[in-house]
């Protein structure tokens, strides 16, 4: 196709997309408006499954399914991930030293702010039926919160910290945990992801069913996610380096090695 | 209405704050700056969505959109620039 059909054709589609924005946008709603058909039937139901916290209701009580498969999308994308930045065979992993130089300020807040991370993240996560926050946000907190560790130049204290093998693991328990409160729901309520546990009082701390369960659920895939996910960049980054002796081998010796593996 | 109001100005300066702050992330162009930037702009959508009533989104805003995103870019720019450093070592040996 030439330059100029390429270009006629970019404009079309570009004119196509502007008038259907223009229609889109004229027929939506204005800015702050009282018409909410949807929050009037997601407040309502909140408050039937003793929820203070409507967003996690809508997430884990009132469309559980499609909160699972968000799940299952985080987790195939951090498998994704995690296979494409392993080392490979032209790759060697070297020592890394800790320390290098850290201002005395930073690794001061560090010391402040890891304990404090750590709770905060673990209030966020378990309180996530109640206030804003829940078992995403948490679990984002906790990964974070682990990896202050290497803004203090704390790169090996990181690694013994962090069994990977164990975060491998709870990614896996939490979606799977997370599929068996949904099937739980169909075993003993009424339908797949219902909330079949009972609800209580509304705004206390064990309350609404089975929401707190799935914060915890997710809290653990989300937070093994981000772990693996940095614990991957962070490797490439500082311990693995390209082999120098095996840049020029002879194509013979690439199949060689991966028929032996 | 004073409320009202003072919620819609309070609206309305955050809105541009993050405008502003979107512009400055694409037209800085060095990678290394550009995280930094982006993490600040993460900042300013996370207070956007805070005076739009949404903390949830927020939390989720400054946890992954300003510590997270920032550190993958700046991780693979060290990287990049560490396989740059190879390759200019190996020329060199090469040479000599």
């Amino acid at each position: 196709m030439s330059r100029r059909a390429r270009l006629t054709l970019l404009w079309i589609g570009l004119a196509a997309f502007g008038v259907a924005m223009a229609i889109a946008f004229t027929g939506l709603p204005g800015f702050g408006g009282t018409f909410h058909p949807y929050r009037d039937l997601a407040v309502v139901a909140t408050f039937a499954h003793a929820t203070a916290n409507g967003v996690s209701s809508i997430n884990f009580d009132q469309r559980g399914f499609d909160t699972f498969g968000e799940e299952t999308i985080l987790f195939c994308a951090v498998v994704g991930v995690a296979t494409l930045l392993r080392p490979v065979h032209r790759e060697r992993r070297r020592e890394v030293r800790s320390g290098g130089r850290v201002l005395e300020s930073t690794s001061l807040l560090v010391y402040i702010l890891f304990p404090l991370t750590l709770v905060l993240a673990a209030d966020v996560v378990t309180h996530g039926a109640i206030t804003p926050g829940g078992g995403f946000q948490g679990g984002v907190v906790l990964s974070t919160g682990i990896h202050l560790l290497y803004v203090g130049g704390r790169y090996t204290l990181l690694r013994r910290l962090r069994p990977l093998a164990w975060f491998e693991q709870g990614e896996a328990l939490g979606v799977v945990l997370f599929g068996a409160l949904g099937l739980a729901g169909a075993a003993l309520g009424s339908a797949l992801f219902a909330n079949f546990v009972p609800q209580g009082q509304l705004s206390d701390f064990i309350s609404a069913g089975t929401v707190p369960l799935f914060n915890i659920a997710v809290g653990m895939t989300v937070c093994s996610s981000v772990v693996i996910l940095l614990a991957g960049f962070l490797d490439q980054a500082l311990a693995i380096r390209s082999d120098p002796g095996t840049q020029g081998d002879p194509p013979d010796a690439d199949s060689k090695e991966e028929a032996a593996a | 209405m004073s409320s009202g109001f003072l919620t819609n100005a309070l609206i309305a300066v955050s809105l541009t704050l993050v405008l502003v702050g979107a512009a400055v992330v694409v037209f800085t162009r060095p990678p290394s700056k550009q995280a930094v930037v982006l993490s600040v702009y993460g900042i300013l959508l996370s207070i956007f969505f805070v005076t739009l009533q949404a903390p949830d989104v927020a939390l989720s805003q400054v946890a992954i959109g300003t510590a997270v995103v920032p550190l993958i870019v700046v991780l693979s720019i060290r990287k990049i620039a560490s396989i740059r450093d190879e390759a200019r070592s190996e020329r060199e040996g090469e040479q000599s």
